[in-house]
């Protein structure tokens, strides 16, 4: 498959999953009311059902999806490791943290926003303290170093995790295992609005910088000997995606699997140029967290499945079937 | 292009003998220029050093002579082409993708491959016979058929000079001398070429200055007649090396003597 067809599949099947994503829901409405709704008219409570929750839950999901996608691929180029995902840099470990806090000393009450800006500002200290370890002595930036320290900064706010729930009430416990597990339940309009503003800008710098990503496939020397400033290419990419991470993270929690699985499943059908590997991995992960998020809502409905659940049991059969698919073709 | 050093010096941090002291060489517009030397002697890191990816601590590594630290990492891969000793490839990719990261100094960050560019690399495959491995995973190649497709990348970049490092390890003995054929001819058509090499005897049958390193110092430097003397290479390589001269060629062939003989 050419990388334009499948870029107009992935195109139309997202604007598909976004009419299914605002269409249905726990509360059965008409495709006439869900219309009405978005038109101004209709009833009041199909007005707060489809444009106060289900429009912006699903917006979220595509700027989300999107992102963790698009990160998970520029990690995996960076680190030039096919098991890179977004979380590896211990961005998750640092929001988690923060969230945590915010719900073991009751915070939340102070609005809506308290814990998305704990998560951020978490996921912030985990990526300056990463960086500043694989930085240090002002020599070239080594990834494998990163990997190391990602990895030790992630297990420590695990820790930090565990030693705050350990002194939490049940309830506090419940809600930090639920907002670790990853929901777009939290969705609304400010926290889309804060999103795509911090992703969406995001997304284009990563872009202008797919040339340079292409290059580190062969390696930070070769890149360097065709002309590539690997260094600043680095250092910027990294930052980016991490920051890409963090805002998803923020809002809708530790959501596994998007920003490893689509970026492979691509790769496999384009190949590895990042000019067409980052833009079509930002519309499958869309897609796919949005229709993940509409089945973890209906299947249980009113219920919710977290929607980590859901992604692992699509992903992970539909990632198997790819991986044995690509290993007979190869 | 003019590629020299001026008694330069490079020093790994932490390391208490510099692995280059005080190099000073120069390899002529347009010739193959082989560099020698026993492991460890300091080859690859003149390589770097020259490629301005090894800073120097003192003296200078230039090209067209201008030091390569003041050259920006496009300007100086539009001008040398680099094919290093090793190289991983991450992801699969096709040999006609590989070949097309040569363009990446020509081509500003959004712009697609113009005529120009594809003109370049059709010319690099057919060089280098790759014209119907252009759509092959690179990772499904031989050794040989892997070197050339990197040697095609390097002068897709259309450089006025070529870098190599032991671009012929392990490959038989057909493919090496048509790496190094090619790299004659490029020479030939005006190509400055630096050859690092491990084979005494590719070089003395290709190379028209050499180079010999031995413990970041040069022990000798000219033609292959000036370098390629039995008491030199036997004392930089501490191993009795017998040296033939073929009257009718020139051509002068290196036998390395089983220990205990003495070199005659």
């Amino acid at each position: 498959m050419t990388r334009w067809s499948l870029g107009f599949l992935l195109l139309a099947a997202l604007a598909f999953s976004v009419v299914f994503g605002v269409r249905f829901g726990s509360v059965p409405l008409s495709f006439i009311e869900v219309a009405g709704a978005l038109t101004g008219g209709g009833t009041d409570i199909a007005r707060d059902i489809v444009v106060g929750l289900r429009l912006p839950r699903t917006l979220l999901g595509v700027l989300v999806g999107g992102g963790l996608a698009m990160a998970g691929a520029t990690f995996q180029a960076l680190l030039r490791n096919p098991l890179a995902e977004p979380y590896i840099l211990g961005v998750s470990g640092g929001a988690s943290v923060g969230a945590v806090l915010v719900l073991a000393f009751g915070w939340a009450s102070a609005g809506s926003w308290a814990l998305p800006l704990a998560a951020f500002i978490g996921a912030l200290v985990a990526i300056v303290l990463v960086f500043r370890v694989a930085t240090a002595s002002g020599r070239p930036m080594d990834v494998r170093v990163l990997l190391l320290a990602g990895v030790v900064v992630a297990a420590f706010f695990s820790a930090c995790i565990a030693l705050i729930l350990s002194i939490s009430s049940a309830r506090t416990v419940q809600s930090a295992v639920l907002w670790i597990m990853g929901s777009l339940a939290g969705a609304n309009w400010r926290s889309v609005v804060v999103t795509a503003a911090y992703t969406l800008p995001a997304c284009v710098a990563l872009m202008a910088l797919a040339r340079p990503l292409n290059l580190m496939a062969v390696g930070e020397d070769t890149a360097l000997y065709l002309g590539a400033d690997v260094e600043r290419v680095k250092r910027r990419a990294l930052l980016i995606a991490a920051l890409i991470t963090a805002s998803g993270v923020a809002v809708a929690g530790v959501i596994g699997f998007v920003g490893l699985v689509v970026p492979h499943g691509i790769r496999m059908i384009v190949g590895s140029d990042h000019r067409a590997l980052l833009p079509l991995s930002f519309l499958a992960g869309a897609t796919f967290l949005t229709l993940a998020d509409l089945v973890a809502r209906v299947v249980l409905a009113p219920a919710e499945i977290p929607i980590g659940v859901i992604t692992a049991f699509v992903g992970v059969p539909f990632f198997l079937l790819l991986l044995r698919r690509s290993l007979y073709a190869g | 292009m003019n590629v020299a050093t001026d008694h330069l010096v490079v020093r790994y941090a932490g390391q208490a003998t510099p692995a280059l002291d005080g190099v000073t060489m120069e390899v002529p517009t347009g010739s193959l220029y082989a560099i020698l030397g026993p492991n460890g002697s300091g080859k690859s890191t003149l390589m770097r050093a020259l490629l301005g990816v090894a800073p120097a601590e003192s003296g200078h590594a230039m090209l067209d002579g201008r030091a390569t630290a003041t050259w920006s990492r496009e300007d100086l891969a539009r001008s040398v082409g680099a094919v290093g000793q090793a190289e991983s490839i991450a992801f699969p990719i096709t040999v006609r993708e590989l070949v097309g990261m040569g363009r990446y100094p020509h081509l500003s960050p959004l712009a697609a491959e113009g005529d120009r560019d594809r003109t370049a690399v059709a010319a690099a495959l057919a060089a280098c016979d790759l014209l119907e491995l252009a759509r092959r995973d690179v990772t499904t190649l031989s050794g040989g058929e892997f070197q050339r497709a990197r040697i095609a990348r390097a002068l897709a970049q259309e450089p006025r000079a070529l870098v190599l490092d032991e671009p012929t390890n392990s490959l038989d003995v057909r493919h090496q001398m048509a790496i190094l054929e090619l790299l004659r001819e490029s020479a030939d058509r005006g190509m400055t070429v630096v050859l690092i090499t491990h084979s005494l005897d590719l070089a003395a049958q290709f190379a028209d200055h050499m180079l010999l390193l031995s413990e970041g110092r040069v022990a000798a430097e000219g033609t292959p007649a000036d370098v390629l003397s039995e008491r030199i290479l036997t004392d930089v390589y501490r191993w009795p090396i017998s040296v033939h001269r073929d009257a009718s060629t020139g051509v002068h062939t290196i036998t390395p003597l089983r220990s205990g003989s003495s070199a005659t």
